[in-house]
């Protein structure tokens, strides 16, 4: 098969309008914002010298804050204020998806915006303000039929700035649950689709450079004051504008959001539960590559209504508990707590997805290493590589207590790179997922951890208070509970994990489905 | 010619710092007269002119324009009705000719349509040609254009005070004196009152009626040519040497009766 015969390109396809239209929709709020609030303030400051510095020192710091962490910054900052408006107001909104991601990119927009007016308005001659005072102009007037006019190519060049920015790093807002063309590169980079991360590459470089020349045009028509030229880029841009919104506009968002974590097993399990709700006649839509932390806030606040956790990352993160107990019990104990919080524990998938320090098979046993306890004593020589949440989790620590381990040095992967990594050698030992299909394939083992410093990590399935009666939901769910074993989730995950027509997600969920469901 | 005052100063003082640019200055301009203010540079003309229709605030003293005390008149309303011509024409480079010339009228909330006709009588007073200019951007003119321009945008708004700050030093003699003669003929022709601020005898001497000189802040002399003439001070006097020595040495290198 080519490359350009590959049925992916016609999945990445499918997705395009909804992708597109929520890309263009939140650049363009953000953008909007961006602008209502940094003209003004170009405009206030101008003259002002003390406010304008510390505005473009805020503006600048802000830049330098890396777009993915601001994002994600967002999320729990709006969470804690809409907890505040609930207990004050009685009002909530949601801090997830559009609003956050909305604030984020608007502030990220504000620097170019805020440069380019201050300068394009302290770039005016001054005998023209003069002769604008001259003529019998009011302050107002003198700003508005002549200084903006004169600063509008200079502030346009910002604008235009502003939205490529705006544009490229509205792809980052995919983890805080937004829809982006980064859905592409999240699900591509993930699951190996290396077409659909160039899709999602592509598709947002194009719409970057689109409204960029659309700009650009809308700029040199400002400079050279030809109204034809200003007014084509301006519909241009409108026309763009129309084109991605219109699909998408009046599709109905009702129905169930299935989420799903950022790795490839989490996009396999969210497809086949979106499959099952609608084999049952429920309108249902995947949301997926939520970050760890903003998935679960999000099935809470009812932005999504289902998705699968692991009992010993909801252990730990969100009862913050160190104990360890057997998986029923903890499970058990898990869906007390939860219930607490009106969200339902439905039941386990069957499997388990724990973490386990992995290491070559042949390696190991060169180096006699069965157990972490044994890898302890050679840790001072090893290096070890793990997800980018892993040496920030309770479940690294405890390890590190229970063995003294002591690596000679570790670091932070794309959990699909990891496997390669240490079967390359590049690595000794990673952090890696009991479930991942790679083990197999890469011949690697995982470790026994006798004194059980690792809680287990039942996949459960979880819905969000609002669906706790939901009867028509928890029967289309059913069939799946206790029927996916291990060695079934192995496989699923090394298709996921392949780079062919055959390892989209939604294959794989169909085919996990023909396994398992006449099980 | 009336003998009102169009525009009185009484002891006027403006202070920048420590620095008096206008120093206890008393002046008046009488209705339909030409006054041409002369000095060098830093010599306070220019913040004199300014202080007429409030541009800049003067610190004490009084000043009166048209019999109102200007400290009792609307800084905004008091600029409409005052034409000002800038220096290189101040031109707003984004408008066309006629928006630039339309701007004052349009400002007092006069109708498109009466505007536009008012446009094209300006035009023709400053002898520029309606077709050929009207639509096009300042940075589409020569200089001499762009100052005819400058004075019909003064005139727009049909002011009987016409204030001009050097308006035609930064052009060639040739332009400079068609425009300067032009100018006078309108001045007369509308009954303005004019005060043109020069660093230039010559052309004081050519186009105004009466002439002041400053120095340092201070109004040294006020009068005809032939008054000035008559002055004790030194400086006065060498201003108005200039002129007498350039006829002086033309005169002499020009033959009399020529073509020239």
């Amino acid at each position: 098969m080519s490359l350009f015969t590959d049925p992916r390109w016609g999945e990445a396809l499918a997705h395009l309008p909804d992708y597109l239209g929520n890309h263009v929709r939140v650049s363009l709020a953000a953008l909007a914002l961006g602008l209502a609030v940094s003209l003004p303030l170009a405009i206030l400051t101008r003259n002002r010298p003390a406010p304008r510095g510390i505005l473009l020192a805020l503006a600048s710091i802000v830049q330098t804050v890396p777009g993915l962490a601001l994002l994600a910054l967002f999320y729990p900052l709006l969470l804690l204020a809409a907890s505040v408006t609930l207990a004050w107001f009685g009002v909530s909104f949601s801090a997830f998806g559009f609003l956050p991601a909305m604030l984020a990119l608007a502030l990220y927009s504000m620097l170019p915006v805020l440069r380019n007016g201050i300068t394009g308005l302290n770039g005016i001659d001054p005998a023209l303000i003069e002769s604008a005072e001259g003529v019998g102009m009011t302050a107002r007037q003198s700003l508005l039929i002549v200084e903006l006019p004169l600063a509008l190519p200079v502030m346009m060049a910002g604008i235009r700035t502003a939205a490529v920015w705006v544009i490229g790093t509205a792809t980052l807002s995919t983890p805080i649950g937004q829809t982006s063309l980064g859905n592409y590169i999240f699900a591509g980079l993930q699951t190996q689709n290396w077409v659909f991360v160039l899709f999602g590459c592509v598709a947002s470089a194009l719409l970057a450079l689109a409204v960029d020349q659309l700009l650009g045009l809308i700029e040199s028509g400002l400079r050279r004051r030809s109204r034809a030229r200003s007014g084509l880029g301006a519909l241009g841009i409108a026309a763009l504008v129309a084109a991605t919104l219109v699909p998408t506009m009046g599709r109905s968002s009702s129905g169930y959001v299935v989420g799903a974590k950022t790795f490839a097993e989490q996009y396999v399990l969210s497809a086949l539960m979106r499959d099952r709700l609608q084999a049952a006649g429920l309108a249902a839509t995947a949301r997926s590559g939520l970050g760890s932390s903003v998935v679960f806030g999000a099935l809470k606040a009812g932005d999504i209504d289902l998705y699968v956790d692991y009992s010993g990352t909801l252990w730990a993160n969100q009862l913050h508990r160190t104990d360890i107990k057997p998986r029923a019990e903890l499970v058990a104990e898990l869906k007390a707590a939860l219930a607490k919080d009106d969200i339902t524990l439905l039941g386990e998938l069957g499997f388990e997805n724990a973490y386990a320090l992995v290491m070559p098979r042949r390696r190991a046993d060169a180096l006699g290493i069965r157990t972490v306890a044994d890898l302890a004593a050679h840790s001072a020589t090893l290096s070890i590589a793990g997800d980018y949440e892993f040496f920030s989790r309770p479940e690294w620590a405890a390890l590190q207590k229970a063995y003294g381990l002591q690596f000679r040095a570790q670091r932070q992967m794309q959990p699909d790179f990891m496997y390669a990594a240490v079967a390359s050698g590049e690595v000794d030992v990673i952090a890696g997922y009991t479930s991942d299909g790679l083990i197999a394939k890469y011949e690697l083992t995982a470790l026994d951890d006798p004194k059980r410093a690792i809680p287990p990590y039942d996949a459960i399935l979880l819905l969000a208070p609002k669906r706790a009666g939901d009867a028509r939901l928890q029967a289309a769910l059913k069939p799946l509970l206790g029927k996916i074993d291990i060695a079934t989730m192995r496989e699923a995950n090394l298709r996921a994990s392949g780079n062919d027509a055959n390892s989209s997600p939604d294959a794989v969920a169909r085919w996990l489905w023909e396994k398992v469901g006449g099980r | 010619m009336s003998s009102k005052p169009a525009i009185s100063y009484q002891h006027v003082t403006k202070r920048f710092g420590s620095l008096a640019a206008v120093d206890n200055v008393s002046l008046d301009i009488v209705e339909g007269e030409f006054v041409a203010v002369v000095g060098g540079s830093g010599s306070g003309k220019t913040t004199l002119l300014r202080l007429a229709n409030r541009l800049i605030e003067a610190d004490s003293g009084t000043i009166t324009v048209e019999g109102e005390d200007v400290r009792n008149v609307d800084p905004v309303a008091l600029r409409r009705r005052i034409g000002y011509v800038f220096q290189s024409g101040g031109l707003f480079p984004h408008l066309s000719v006629a928006d630039n010339i339309g701007i004052t009228p349009k400002l007092l909330g006069q109708p498109e349509t009466a505007v536009a006709g008012r446009v094209d009588e300006l035009l023709e007073l400053v002898q520029l040609d309606r077709a050929k200019h009207r639509d096009r951007l300042p940075e589409a003119l020569s200089g001499g254009e762009r100052q005819r321009v400058g004075v019909a945008r003064a005139l727009a708004a049909r002011p009987r005070l016409v204030l001009m700050d050097e308006p035609f030093g930064a052009l060639d003699p040739l332009t400079r004196d068609a425009l300067g003669d032009d100018y006078r003929a309108l001045h007369r022709k509308l009954g303005l009152t004019t005060v043109m601020i020069t660093h230039d005898m010559t052309e004081a001497i050519l186009l105004a009626d009466r002439i002041a000189v400053m120095r340092g802040g201070r109004l040294l002399a006020q009068g005809t040519a032939a008054e000035l003439s008559n002055s004790s001070d030194d400086y006065v006097l060498e201003l108005l040497r200039t002129p007498r020595r350039q006829v002086e040495r033309l005169n002499a290198l020009l033959p009399t009766g020529g073509a020239a």
